[in-house]
């Protein structure tokens, strides 16, 4: 237990109140340790902004929920009704209205920017893994908030589209029926779907977020930032025990944050004073029409931000199940012949290749469908490990990778465009050469990562003056 | 960079001819309503006169509150001589008595709720809602193989009959078959103009005119704040604007220090 520490003498009260909440309460050690003498590297770019603004919208998406959920009438009677209210009577209900419904696309772009980021300058690495692993964690929570908030205003839309959703898990072997009864809390969807729902979107899901970020800024804390270049900056630290290359938190990033949060409202506020409905892709036309359980819309999309997983589960046609069992046996072939394995291992590899192999044409392709949407986000958790490139960050690998990285990042946005329109035969084939791309990348990284002739790492960051 | 390019291309290319020509089946292409009505409070006010007389007997609009109107220049009085007819108050929502149960067995489906019609018929790439709606109401025509004797270009089957035919009187539509460019050896048929049968009490500009005002009145009526908010957006923009300004500046004056 820390002994209590007396103010000095002459100390004028505002140095004796936080001497009285330091004996009680590590404030100033928490200041120094996150903020004041946090060391950050110093040659962060724009990319680096995008973990303080989800914060911003994380706290905004709160605040609006808030407000919202006095208002809000979670019964499916009434929740539509509910939202026009909001819309009309409720004063400045309209405003924090758009402010959610638009914060909930922020925070997509905002985060897959994030990611993209830890993607391209290896921050997912050792000793960061942890990191990553709660980044992914949070990434599902958001999928499964967005979702579960979509079906609150009980348009057609959101009614169609957690009809189609939910009856995904449907697909899954043995228990599918039965999970699909658990979490649409009837046969259909209906007010049950809706109160569980609500439940969840507004205190179930946000306090395992919290947590979980909490999480994942401590264990960045732990081991410090990386960088564009991927140095160590604790790697060379000067006399007084400070990384060379770190500057402390407070100031540096504190008022660089401040300038990018107030770019990112002022391009927010243009979207919700300006066009609140986003083109019809914030807040989808559809949406508009009350939910009726009888009459099913023309074509059923997802929100943007799932656009690109859905194509994939729809790109798993008999066919492309055809093609993975194809490339699955083409795998176990290769580790045979060039894993460099002992002979038990070679029998196990062989077999393991021959089950999945024949479980792939026993499941309807319908199940694999979805396997392959949740293989998508949750194949993300496993980076660290398939990473094996000798450098960490995209500056000082060979040239030809930026354009693997670049044909993910196309490929991903045409996969997204791709979901949002209705089945095509060429889109159909796209898809599928998408999802192989996508999967491509990751599950052949151990060895494309290490291949090329990579450029010598600076001991130091690389830092323009500004 | 340049394989990235060509890369995204061929990508989007594969995709394109495909959109195009589903954008093709779209149907009847959209007229662009005249967004000048919505700053215009005597358009907005002729529209809610038309829409109460003519479309609130069967459609309800329950989201609404008549005294919402103050926003585009009606006093109480005026709502309540002009625009309340069945012993509703200035305070209460555009509610209609009719019941959709009945409604549906005499028209086939119960009149929808107009309260966001004009937001919810808006298309990616085919237009506006408003725009939907200023074309529909300029594209009913008599076609006796339907049931309430009427027919629309813009909703093919529509169950609606031509609610305001007295103001634009009855007119029918000409068809010409013509080669169909998606399948060869078969014939569609092409719309070809309208012509009058008889004549209604508004000329065709005035009708025009009129349905301009109603749509201008059904959009806003949509979202009655959003005049306001695109006032306000101004402002917050300017302010964000200077404080983006300044945040930039103080920034940059920190980071002068660090080398």
């Amino acid at each position: 237990m820390a002994e209590m520490q007396t103010a000095p003498p002459g100390a004028g009260a505002p140095q004796r109140l936080l001497n009285w909440v330091d004996n009680r309460f590590p404030l100033s050690k928490l200041y120094n340790e996150h903020l004041g003498q946090y060391y950050a590297p110093k040659n962060f770019n724009i990319f680096y902004v995008f973990g303080a603004l989800s914060m911003l919208v994380l706290v905004m998406q709160i605040l609006t929920g808030i407000f919202l959920t006095m208002n809000y009438k979670p019964d499916a009677a009434r929740a539509f009704e509910s939202v026009e209210y909001i819309m009309r009577d409720v004063p400045w209900g309209w405003l924090v209205r758009y402010m959610h419904s638009t914060g909930a696309s922020a925070f997509f772009i905002v985060v897959y920017l994030h990611m993209f980021r830890g993607l391209i300058y290896g921050s997912y690495r050792k000793p960061r893994e942890l990191i990553w692993l709660f980044g992914c964690g949070i990434f599902l929570c958001l999928m499964a908030e967005a979702f579960m908030g979509y079906l609150l205003p009980w348009g057609q839309m959101s009614y169609w589209g957690a009809q189609v959703i939910v009856n995904l898990f449907s697909a899954v072997p043995f228990v599918g029926p039965d999970l699909a009864l658990l979490i649409r809390g009837d046969y259909v969807v209906g007010d049950a779907t809706l109160n569980r729902f609500f439940s969840f979107h507004v205190i179930a899901v946000p306090l395992v977020l919290l947590g979980l970020v909490a999480a994942h800024i401590i264990a960045l804390h732990e081991v410090g930032s990386n960088n564009p270049d991927g140095v160590e900056i604790k790697a060379t630290k000067g006399a007084d025990g400070h990384p060379l290359d770190g500057i402390p938190f407070h100031p540096f990033y504190t008022v660089h944050d401040i300038f990018a949060a107030s770019v990112f409202l002022f391009i927010f506020s243009a979207v919700i004073f300006f066009a609140p409905e986003g083109g019809g892709y914030f807040l989808e036309f559809n949406n508009f029409i009350e939910a009726n359980p009888l009459k099913t819309p023309a074509h059923i999309a997802p929100v943007w931000y799932f656009t690109p997983y859905y194509s994939m589960l729809r790109a798993t046609t008999d066919l492309m199940v055809n093609v993975l069992a194809g490339l699955l046996a083409l795998g176990a072939v290769l580790a045979i012949l060039r894993g460099g394995f002992g002979a038990m291992a070679k029998v196990g590899v062989a077999i393991a290749a021959l089950v999945a192999v024949f479980l792939l044409k026993t499941f309807d392709a319908k199940f694999w469908g979805v396997v392959v949407m949740g293989g998508a986000v949750m194949i993300l958790f496993v980076l660290p490990w398939l990473d094996r490139s000798p450098v960490k960050s995209i500056r000082y690998r060979p040239d030809w990778h930026k354009y693997v990285y670049g044909a993910f990042v196309a490929f991903f946005i045409v996969l997204g465009y791709l979901g949002s329109q209705p089945p095509s035969a060429a889109g159909n084939w796209v898809s599928q050469a998408g999802t192989l791309v996508y999967f491509g990348f990751f599950l052949l990284m151990p060895w494309w990562s290490r291949m090329g002739t990579f450029k010598p790492v600076p001991s130091r960051v690389t830092f323009q003056g500004h | 960079m340049k394989t990235l390019l060509l890369r995204l291309l061929v990508a989007l290319g594969l995709a394109l001819p495909f959109v195009a020509s589903h954008a093709n089946e779209g149907g009847y292409p959209w007229d662009s309503f005249p967004k000048e009505k919505m700053t215009d409070h005597a358009a907005l006010q002729n529209g809610a006169r038309i829409f109460v007389n003519y479309c609130l007997n069967c459609h309800s609009a329950s989201y609404m509150r008549y005294n919402r109107m103050h926003d585009i220049g009606l006093t109480d009085d005026e709502i309540k001589k002009n625009l309340l007819f069945a012993g509703e108050k200035v305070g209460d929502t555009m509610k209609v008595t009719l019941d959709p149960k009945q409604a549906k067995a005499w028209l086939g489906v119960a009149p929808p709720d107009l309260s966001v019609i004009a937001r919810s018929r808006a298309e990616i790439g085919k237009g506006s809602g408003a725009d939907y709606l200023y074309t529909l109401w300029r594209t009913f025509y008599r076609d006796d193989t339907k049931p309430t004797g009427w027919n629309n270009l813009a909703y093919p089957g529509i169950a609606m009959p031509h609610a305001l035919w007295q103001l634009q009187g009855e007119r029918r539509a000409k068809f010409v078959e013509v080669k169909n460019p998606h399948e060869q050896g078969k014939t569609e048929e092409r719309f070809a103009g309208f012509e009058q049968i008889t004549p209604g009490t508004l000329s065709d500009l005035q009708y025009d005119e009129a349905i301009g005002d109603l749509v201008a009145y059904l959009q806003w009526m949509g979202e009655p704040a959003q005049g306001t908010r695109v006032r306000i957006g101004v402002g917050v923009l300017v302010f964000l604007g200077l404080l983006v300004l300044l945040t930039w500046r103080l920034n940059k004056s920190y980071w002068r220090n660090v080398h």
